[in-house]
Parts: C-alpha cells; sequence; structure tokens
C-alpha cells in the first residue's frame, strides 16, 4: 500500500472521531427516562409493552378510521368510555405532556408533530 | 475521419425511427395483449361488469338535478336568507359559534385571514344569478356562505395527497391535515373560495380565553375549510352554526337523501337557489332568498 503512514493514522483517527459520543460517554447510554404514570387509571388501551413499541402506530390507525372509515366507536376501560383520540383519550389519563410523552421523546431524540396541530392539555 | 454527408444523414434517419419506434414496440409488449383481445373479451359479455358500473358511474355523477333514489346519507344545509334579514346580527352569531367551536384563528391582516363559515355580498355569492334591479334586502343584507360539501367536488379531485376527501358517511368534504402539503391545488380548484391557507402559524391568534381545548388547532402550511361538524354530527349534535341559529330556524341541516327529513321538507315547501350551479359541482347548501 502506497502512504500507508498516513493513510492508517487517517482511518484511526476518523473511526475515533465518529464514535466520538459513544467512548465519550463511556459506553453508557444513560438512564431511561422515567414516565410519570397516571394516578387514576390502571388500565391502558393495550398492554404497556405493545403500546411502548407500537403507539404511533395505534395512533395513525385510529386516525384513519376516525376520518377515512367515520369510525368512532368508542371503547371501554374499567368502565369508562374513551374515544379515538390523542387529545381527547390518551392526554385524559397521561395528564401531562411533559412528564410522560416529552420525557421518552426527548431521551431518543424524536420529535412528533403531534403538538403542532393537537393541544397539550395545560400544565 | 472523413464522414460523407450522405452516410450522416441515414445515420442519423435510422436512429431517429428507433428512437419514435422502440418506447411504442415496448409499451406495446409490457402491456400484453393487442387491444383486439380486449374487445373480443367485451363482446363475449356485453352488459356484465363495465358497462354495468359506467351506467352506474353516470348515474352518480348527476347530483341535486335528478330524483333517482340515493342510498347514505348526504348531509345537506338550507339557509334560510329572509330569516337572517329579520334577526340583525344572528349571521355574526353564527360565524363566531363556528369559528370559536373549530379553533379558527383571527389574523389581524385581511391577506392571512382563515375563514370557514362568512357572510359576503350577495353579487359576490350569486355571480351567475342576475344582479339586475336587485331588491333592498338582498343589496342591503349580506348573505352567509361556506364549504357547500359539493356532490362532485372539484377540490377532491385536484388534491394529490388525497388530504382532502368525500366522508363515506354523510358525502361531507373532509379534511386530513396530517396529509396536507399545503400546495393548494384545492383552494384553485374551489369555485366558491372555501378553503383558507394558513400562512402563518395559528396558534398564537387563536383566543387562549374561548378556545376549544377538545379540537385541534391547524399548524402552518395547510388548507383548512368547513368539515359541516363532521365531529358534532358523530357525537349527535347540530352543527355549531345551525345551533346557534336556535330557534329562529335560519339555518336547517339534515339528509338530503331522506325523503322524510326536515330539511327535504324545507326544500319541497320553498324555492331555493345554488352558489354558481352551472359549474355541475352540486352544492349541497341551498338558500331561499
Amino acid at each position: 500500500m502506497y502512504d500507508s503512514g498516513k493513510i492508517i493514522p487517517g482511518l484511526i483517527i476518523f473511526v475515533l472521531f465518529i464514535t466520538f459520543p459513544i467512548w465519550y460517554n463511556q459506553f453508557d447510554a444513560g438512564a431511561a427516562p422515567k414516565l410519570e404514570m397516571p394516578t387514576e387509571a390502571k388500565q391502558c388501551v393495550l398492554p404497556a409493552a405493545e403500546m411502548r413499541a407500537n403507539h404511533m402506530k395505534l395512533l395513525n390507525q385510529w386516525r384513519d378510521e376516525v376520518l377515512r372509515d367515520g369510525d368512532r366507536k368508542f371503547f371501554e376501560i374499567e368502565g369508562k368510555r374513551y374515544q379515538k383520540s390523542l387529545q381527547n383519550a390518551c392526554m385524559k389519563c397521561h395528564t401531562s405532556k411533559k412528564k410522560f410523552c416529552d420525557s421518552c421523546h426527548t431521551y431518543a431524540s424524536v420529535s412528533p408533530y403531534c403538538w403542532d396541530c393537537h393541544l397539550a392539555p395545560v400544565e | 475521419m472523413d464522414k460523407k454527408r450522405r452516410e450522416f444523414l441515414k445515420v442519423a434517419g435510422i436512429s431517429t425511427v428507433a428512437g419514435l419506434g422502440a418506447p411504442a414496440v415496448v409499451n406495446h409488449l409490457v402491456s400484453g395483449g393487442s387491444p383486439l383481445d380486449a374487445m373480443a373479451a367485451r363482446k363475449i359479455d356485453p352488459d356484465a361488469h363495465g358497462a354495468v358500473n359506467e351506467h352506474k358511474v353516470a348515474n352518480d355523477e348527476h347530483g341535486s338535478g335528478h330524483e333517482e333514489v340515493k342510498t347514505g346519507k348526504r348531509f345537506g344545509m338550507v339557509i334560510d336568507l329572509p330569516k337572517f334579514q329579520k334577526n340583525p346580527g344572528l349571521g355574526e352569531k353564527c360565524v363566531k359559534a363556528c369559528h370559536t367551536v373549530h379553533n379558527v384563528p383571527s389574523f389581524p391582516d385581511k391577506k392571512d385571514e382563515i375563514k370557514w363559515i362568512w357572510l359576503t355580498e350577495y353579487e359576490n355569492g350569486f355571480t351567475e344569478h342576475s344582479q339586475l334591479y336587485r331588491n333592498d334586502s338582498l343589496k342591503n343584507n349580506q348573505v352567509l356562505v361556506l364549504c357547500n360539501h359539493c356532490d362532485n367536488p372539484p377540490c377532491v379531485r385536484a388534491c394529490p395527497t388525497k388530504a382532502t376527501y368525500k366522508s363515506k358517511d354523510g358525502g361531507i368534504i373532509m379534511m386530513d391535515f396530517h396529509r396536507c402539503i399545503g400546495c393548494r391545488f384545492c383552494m384553485a380548484a374551489c369555485p366558491y373560495g372555501s378553503r383558507s391557507f394558513n400562512w402563518r402559524d395559528p396558534r398564537p391568534f387563536i383566543d387562549e380565553k374561548t378556545m376549544n381545548r377538545e379540537y385541534p388547532t391547524r399548524m402552518r402550511g395547510v388548507v383548512e375549510k368547513c368539515n359541516f361538524c363532521a365531529k358534532r354530527i358523530a357525537d349527535g349534535k347540530q352543527p355549531a352554526c345551525v345551533e346557534a341559529a336556535g330557534s329562529t330556524n335560519a339555518i336547517i341541516f339534515g339528509d338530503l337523501n331522506d325523503p322524510d327529513s326536515a330539511i327535504r321538507k324545507v326544500l319541497k315547501e320553498n324555492y331555493t337557489i345554488q352558489r354558481k350551479p352551472s359549474l355541475g359541482t352540486h352544492p349541497s347548501v341551498f338558500y331561499i332568498v
């Protein structure tokens, strides 16, 4: 190889540079965010693990059912009726966007556009 | 290299023919089967699917003018202008009710204005109708106008993302703001100016105190318009403007496809007009003048 004296140190510097966030944090991703759970309701629409993984898909599904198919069927949990709605169902139990939605979204560095239109509960 | 003109022209000619002919041959191969096959298939079963469907579509495209029995709901509205003239301020009240319920912002600059339902001069609303020797009540009073929820909506055809569409239950022309890309084709297509574009973020221009926290706002870069209070109807309520007009019965709302509905009764008893009927959009909003 020509110029191996320059290329190999160059590659090492490059790899170190792009992995900077990993070794700078000593291979520790930091503590997972702690969510504030609703105090009154105990049960969500789906089991917690499923909600954690698929809540965004569920919201899209609700949106399409309500808007496209006109299917606004209520669902019942623990004797209470809920609409298929982020603003009028989810946020009725999870009353704090900051302490629930944002804590994970900030940690995972995602910024969903929900709140551009939907109103978060007053905190 | 010595190239003769004769040689060059030959090559150029052949290339042109090949270039023009190749796509046609490829298309033919890709689509498979000759047009003759398709014609033969039709002949075997002449009035199966194709013909019947075409007939049905033709029927569907005609709207209010025809008397054929329709299935499903088609929500419509009758606006009784004499009643508005008898109750000054009622129009403004309806506009306010709608705009409060739906978190419609009020911008100080008229250019940014968002409107779902608004008051306009008769000559601006009914441009197709004769304006000559108009009577005083039409001259001195404004007319309440809103999205016509057309049976043949040009905005829906123009929308490249299907963000605006005709709902299955009730034929309401609805918007899915998640899909709207803000191209404003629908605004160009709508002959009634029923659509408004959010040039600016509407949030700061909505009154916090009267804001409806059960209903979303919109964001910058989407088009919005009246949705016939689809959610209120689903909840078994009347649209906000109808409720605001209340006992004056100045606005009647109901199912146009139900021959026994209150709105059909009103339509049967009164002479009504629609806005720009010659465009063939078949509006669902009727006016008693």
